[in-house]
């Protein structure tokens, strides 16, 4: 690896130097991987392939065959979030300088507004807040942090003036940001109609706060409690119900921190039933487990809480890794959140009031590489879709973001795989001291990132100026996600049978009825209840029904015959005339069986 | 024990078997797979009494020739001999087959049983005993409403009316597990009252039944009880007990619940998570009554259904103008099902509390429960009578009164390969009892929800037709077994119940609620011949191999040559006791592994920021909850001194040095109700 600038500016900041000519390596993208030199100029990549012409005065590197990999997108953050009056100890300049230096050179933030309060002025104070801050591209989430009439007027406004187009909903947090399942159908409704990615935080809130109150009742306060009052099955439980939910009405979920095995089980089940499905596992769960809870030091193990919280199950970062090689998880976050130990110290005598959140957010490329393409289990490509390229597509900044081609952004990570980075908290860009990986060997690591067609990480220093990140708007339905959802609507148009009036004797409700029934009688009949074609035949003697008996070939019922005749004869005869056509409508959100859709 | 085959072939082959020379010894059950399955051979010569007494005799019994020739054996005062017996036969079903006799001795009873005190007596000769875990063959004398003897030439008084079983099957009568008999509805109630319900039972081959009482929201548990005592008390002609379905989650249905199962002999009970606004219970109602119910021994019935989705699903289909009974299943598609059997299963799990599912209707309903028994859950499936026989395509019949007909919930599936697959898990053990949810409503009264299908009462027939339909579908089929058959019409359910081995068996000292199938009968399932009073019956035309020749419910023939003999009021109410070990004992096994501990570890003495309890910016932290009363045992204040357990956590928390002082032992605390894999419970 050598680097070598005309004027002799090795190592200096290369903010102005806006051309950029990398020479040599072997590009990946989540396709193919190719050999080519890249010429970058304006923060976009501008020309790819051999022997290109480049103006002179042009710094280049010489990437000698190395791998040269999409920047890293890291869907997952909470830098500089506000919590109890302190904030997380990275901000955004923090936060982005350790993503640069893992080799992410994007972060999608997430907003959290408080419940009750406007989304819109929560946006506008993070993008404020990112703006001066961050030194690399971002985009942010909206989190929903209460569900009412009024959110959907900032929500359409976010989606079309702001270009946020995703947006996260709780499960969890009981009284402060669950959505009951009426509330979520509505959300997934409306975010839908938007084009929006629903993201869903998911684990059964109700039971949690169940389980808390039983385990501080048994006198355990420390961080084992959270692991013991959040297990896994909440966590699959609530992905399930969160997959049913969007399957209903037809629209993309996509779970944020996927942390166990059974809640990756029930993603990757969904998706070959044909949900529309992704999962989003974070560096803490591919990296490291939830046996940590059990330490001996209070802090050690107030660090790695999180929610969901990570798994005791020693397998389970093989097994997410897996998933994530064989395509049922899809994009991986970091979540990274960081609370100094004294922070995390306010839930010293009560688990409940640890502040959630581990680090990840510069770990995360090295990790997967290490723990899954360095093992065997991923090749480089599907690490770039993983790392990056999903990511991307998404959230609709493909290809802008998330592949190296000729007018992408100039977000660029040159990857030595044998290079060897030991997590620690003394070596960290992170403001935290700790490193919940701390004294993990990953291979894998990134020699150059380029971000914005510059320089700012290469013999392990950072050059970066607080505030160079843009944010990145995007648009609506992303393809990637909306796609399949736009043709199933189509084909799903559900129809009523047209069947005749039914003049049969009809038994007489008294008004108020002594007996309630299992019939969801209490619902007010809605509004618009009444098909088209129903008029009060009851009053005359002409009858419909005459003439859909009259279909019933074979059955010599006549609406007259029907109040006196048995029903037998026509359940009998009328499989005939029932046209197989018309007998199963499609529900929302397709069978539980994707062939059946067609 | 008799070979596999035997059940497919004719009663012809009969006196080739048994004129077998040399075969005293028991031959084994073929079976065909499933969990249950024997080791072939593995009764050989080393099964009950039955055997040894039955050796070389068997010849004896079961002949064609009738009971000739045993009359004068061991002195027996044999009066079938020439006596005036009516022979019932069977009546015209299957001709050549040798049918059954029934034989009053010395023509002094009347066989309708007006002479009590005599007609408690009754002999089964020759029949093939079938229960849950074998076949045999044997004699069954009943006196009292019990099985007093069973074995080989037995030594019974006089005057005993004799059946002659001809070597068909004598099985437990069957266990209807869920019926809503004479529900009260807006007023009205379900057509077959319990009277003509448990009628419509035993004319299936069913000698109890297990019936949901509903209070209504808010109404007293225990008196709602008490009327439905009295009305079934009342009318049925078979043995009963009864679920009760908590409707609302207080304080003091909690007191009732506790009086109701300790004193009132109630150890079920239903809860609903669909019926939103009316019934529905939310996740913590659960987790509480789950919990409740788990330390009282009780077991769990969910109706799992999300109902929260289903409200708002039933709106979008009212919007969109289907107001017909396809819109009740295009409202509750069984992913709904799914999600909420899934739930329920983790609540379950959670608080270590075994459940019951009832009406499982759909394939992927049936899945989830079988995943859950694979991870260890203690969860019971219950497949109904419509569900293992028919699907959901009707919904869209032309014919508004039949698709009508068909609306329960969870709603029968679409998918018409759903009764096949429900039955393969029924026999593969991963479904275990089978209900008939029957819940008849005449069309007019359905016709209630002519316009809205919300509106439409729901309920399906199939107490009548539950054991005829699962011996069609799954024992001719090859799926089960007979002895799987018995478990999963009966044994099961009397396991549940904790009534095993009262009811659910063939043994002595069982109540004599027995059933002689005929598995070769075939009947076909009409409106016209049924038992029950509605009008229309959603197996309609469907035939049906296997059928009752011969019910005997405590100890009297109900049933005979196709007529029902039967006095109204004459079942009795059946005390069930909480804990059934079928249920409990892996429950409490495992209350006793999993014990959570807190880790023992010295306070945190390091530096703690500042922060505002009301916290402006939400955080997802539950800062609601409020600290716990008890403080971990082992906690001092180590503030004041110098001394710290936990290190300094400047020191950023090296990993090296503790892993040592952790013992591996502890690491791992055991949550309750067990890690979904059963296997690191221990």
């Amino acid at each position: 690896m050598s680097m070598s600038g005309y004027q002799g500016k090795k190592s200096i900041p290369h903010i102005t130097s806006d051309r950029l000519l990398i020479k040599g390596g072997r590009i990946i993208n989540d396709d193919q991987s190719f050999y080519a030199d890249i010429y970058l100029e304006d923060g976009l990549i501008k020309q790819i392939g051999e022997n290109l012409i480049v103006p002179g005065a042009v710094k280049t590197i010489d990437a000698n065959g190395r791998m040269v990999l999409p920047g890293g997108i890291d869907v997952n953050t909470y830098l500089q979030k506000p919590y109890h009056g302190t904030t997380t100890v990275d901000d955004f300049y923090q936060g982005t300088m350790a993503a640069l230096a893992g080799g992410t050179t994007m972060i999608i933030d997430h907003v959290v507004p408080e419940p009750g309060g406007s989304l819109l002025a929560a946006f506008e104070m993070w993008h404020e807040a990112a703006d001066k801050k961050s030194c690399c591209d971002y985009s942010l989430h909206v989190d929903i942090t209460q569900w009412h009439e009024g959110v959907k007027e900032e929500l359409e406004i976010l989606v079309q003036d702001k270009g946020i187009t995703s947006f996260q909903v709780y499960m969890a947090y009981k009284d402060v940001f669950q959505m009951t399942d009426s509330q979520l159908y509505e959300a997934f409704t409306f975010l839908k109609g938007l084009g929006a990615v629903v993201q869903v935080h998911a684990e059964n809130g109700d039971l949690i706060a169940q389980e808390q109150n039983k385990i501080l009742g048994m006198g355990i306060t420390g961080p084992e409690g959270h692991a013991l009052s959040r297990p896994e099955e909440l966590e699959s439980e609530a992905v399930f119900r969160a997959i049913m939910i969007g399957n209903r009405i037809n629209c993309p979920v996509y779970i944020t921190k996927v942390m166990s095995k059974s809640a990756a089980d029930t993603i990757a089940q969904a998706r070959k039933k044909g949900a529309v499905a992704f999962g989003e596992p974070l560096t803490a769960s591919l990296g490291t487990d939830g046996t940590h809870y059990w330490s001996k030091n209070w802090s050690k193990a107030a660090a790695f809480v999180t929610s969901p919280p990570l798994s005791p199950d020693p397998t389970t970062p093989d097994h997410l890794n897996t998933l994530l090689a064989c395509g049922d998880l899809q994009v991986t976050g970091s979540a990274h959140c960081a609370y100094s130990t004294s922070q995390k110290a306010i839930g010293k005598d009560n688990f409940t009031l640890i502040p959630e959140g581990t680090n990840g957010i510069e770990e995360r490329m090295s990790i997967v590489w290490d723990k899954a393409v360095a093992v065997g289990k991923m090749d480089e490509n599907q690490f770039v879709a993983v790392t990056s390229t999903n990511a991307a597509k998404i959230f609709n900044l493909y290809p802008r973001k998330g592949r190296i081609a000729v007018g992408s952004d100039a977000d660029i990570v040159i990857w030595d795989p044998d290079k060897i980075k030991t997590m620690s908290a003394k070596m960290q860009n992170s403001a935290l001291e700790y490193n919940i990986f701390e004294g993990m060997e990953c291979h894998g690591a990134p020699l150059v990132v380029v971000s914005q067609g510059k320089i700012v990480f290469e013999d392990g220093k950072l050059h970066v100026l607080q505030g160079m990140g843009c944010f990145i708007p995007r648009k609506p339905f992303p393809e990637y996600v909306y796609q399949r959802i736009k043709t199933r609507n189509k084909r799903m148009e559900m129809l009523g049978v047209s069947r005749g009036m039914y003049d049969g004797p009809v038994y007489d409700v008294p008004a108020t009825p002594k007996y309630i029934t299992p019939s969801p009688s209490a619902k007010s009949s809605p509004a618009k209840n009444q098909p088209p074609p129903i008029r009060n035949l009851h009053q005359s003697n002409f009858s419909l029904s005459g003439a859909a008996s009259r279909q019933l070939e074979g059955c010599n019922n006549t609406s007259k015959h029907y109040k006196h005749t048995t029903i037998i004869g026509t359940q009998v005869d009328d499989n005939i005339p029932r046209r197989s056509g018309h007998r199963i409508v499609n529900p929302p959100g397709g069978r539980s069986n994707i062939t059946s859709l067609g | 024990m008799a070979e596999g085959k035997r059940t497919w072939d004719k009663e012809d082959d009969l006196p080739v078997y048994f004129g077998r020379p040399g075969t005293t010894d028991q031959v084994p059950r073929q079976k065909y797979g499933g969990m249950f399955c024997n080791v072939e051979g593995a009764f050989e010569s080393k099964t009950i009494d039955f055997d040894a007494l039955s050796v070389g005799k068997r010849s004896s019994r079961s002949s064609k020739s009738g009971s000739k020739r045993d009359i004068s054996q061991e002195g027996r005062r044999d009066s079938e001999q020439g006596s005036i017996g009516t022979e019932t036969g069977s009546g015209g079903l299957d001709e050549g087959d040798p049918g059954i006799q029934i034989k009053t001795a010395a023509g002094k009873e009347i066989l309708q049983n007006l002479d009590e005190v005599e007609s408690d007596r009754l002999l089964i000769k020759g029949g093939r005993i079938v229960n849950d875990d074998q076949s045999f063959y044997a004699d069954i004398y009943i006196e009292d409403g019990l099985i007093k003897q069973l074995g080989d030439n037995l030594i019974v008084p006089g005057g005993v009316k004799t059946i002659e079983a001809n070597g068909k099957m004598v099985i437990p009568g069957g266990i209807d597990i869920h019926t809503h008999l004479q529900m009260p509805y807006r007023g009205t109630t379900t057509v077959d009252d319990f009277f003509q319900g448990s009628k419509a039972a035993l004319a299936g081959g069913t000698t109890m039944i297990v019936d949901h009482v509903i209070p209504e929201p808010g109404a007293s548990l225990t008196e709602a009880f008490e009327r439905w005592r009295e009305w079934a008390d009342e009318k049925t002609c078979c043995d009963y007990s009864l679920h009760v379905d908590i409707t609302h989650w207080s304080d003091s249905t909690k007191q009732e619940v506790e009086t109701l199962i300790k004193e009132k002999g109630v150890n079920s009970f239903l809860v609903y998570m669909a019926y939103k606004d009316l019934y529905q219970m939310t996740n913590s109602e659960l987790y509480e009554i789950f919990t409740f119910l788990g330390e009282l021994g009780a077991v769990v019935q969910v109706h799992a259904e999300n109902g929260e989705i289903i409200a708002q699903e039933q709106v979008r289909m009212l919007e969109m103008g289907i107001t017909g009974p396809e819109g009740h299943v295009l409202s509750r598609p069984e992913e709904l099902e799914a999600e909420a059997v899934f739930r329920a299963i983790t609540i379950a799990s959670q608080t270590n509390c075994p459940l019951y599912v009832s009406k499982v209707m759909s394939k992927s309903a049936a899945d989830i429960i079988s995943q859950a028994r694979k991870k260890g859950n203690v969860v019971f499936g219950e497949p109904i009578t419509a569900s293992l026989g028919t699907d959901g395509t009707h919904y869209w019949s032309k014919n508004w009164a039949k698709a009508a007909a068909f609306v329960t919930s969870p709603p029968l599936s679409p998918d018409p390969t759903t009764p096949d697959y429900l039955n393969s898990l029924l026999a593969s053990g991963d479904l275990n009892v089978s209900g008939s949810a029957h819940c008849t409503f005449s069309t007019a009264q359905k016709a209630i929800g002519k316009d809205d299908f919300t509106q439409i009462p729901e309920g399906v027939n199939g107490i009548e037709e539950r054991m005829a339909v699962i011996w069609d579908k799954a024992v001719v089929t090859g799926k089960m077994d007979e002895n799987m058959f018995v478990a999963v019409t009966s044994t099961n359910a009397a396991k549940i119940l904790n009534l095993y081995p009262r009811k659910g068996k063939i043994a002595v000292g069982s109540d004599s609620d027995l059933v002689i199938w005929d598995s070769d009968a075939v009947r076909t399932v009409s409106a016209k011949t049924h038992h029950s009073a509605t009008e229309y019956n959603v197996f309609e035309g469907m035939e049906l191999r296997g059928a009752p020749l011969v019910v005997i419910c405590q100890g009297k023939i109900v049933l005979e040559d196709g007529t029902l003999h039967t006095t109204q009021g004459s079942g009795r109410f059946i005390a069930c006791t909480p804990f059934p070990d079928y249920a409990y004992k892996r429950i409490k096994a495992r209350k006793q592994m999993a014990v959570l501990r807190a880790v023992p570890r010295g306070m945190y003495d390091g530096p703690v920021s500042e922060f505002t309890p009301m916290s402006r910016g939400g955080t997802p932290a539950a800062s609601a909850r409020t600290s716990p009363t008890k403080q971990a045992p082992p906690i001092r204040n180590l503030h004041h001194s110098g001394f710290s357990l936990a290190g300094n956590p400047a020191h950023r928390g090296v990993p090296s040095e503790e892993t040592p002082i952790r013992p591996a032992g502890r690491r791992i605390v055991i949550p309750p109700g067990g890690r979904s894999n059963i296997t690191s419970l221990s």
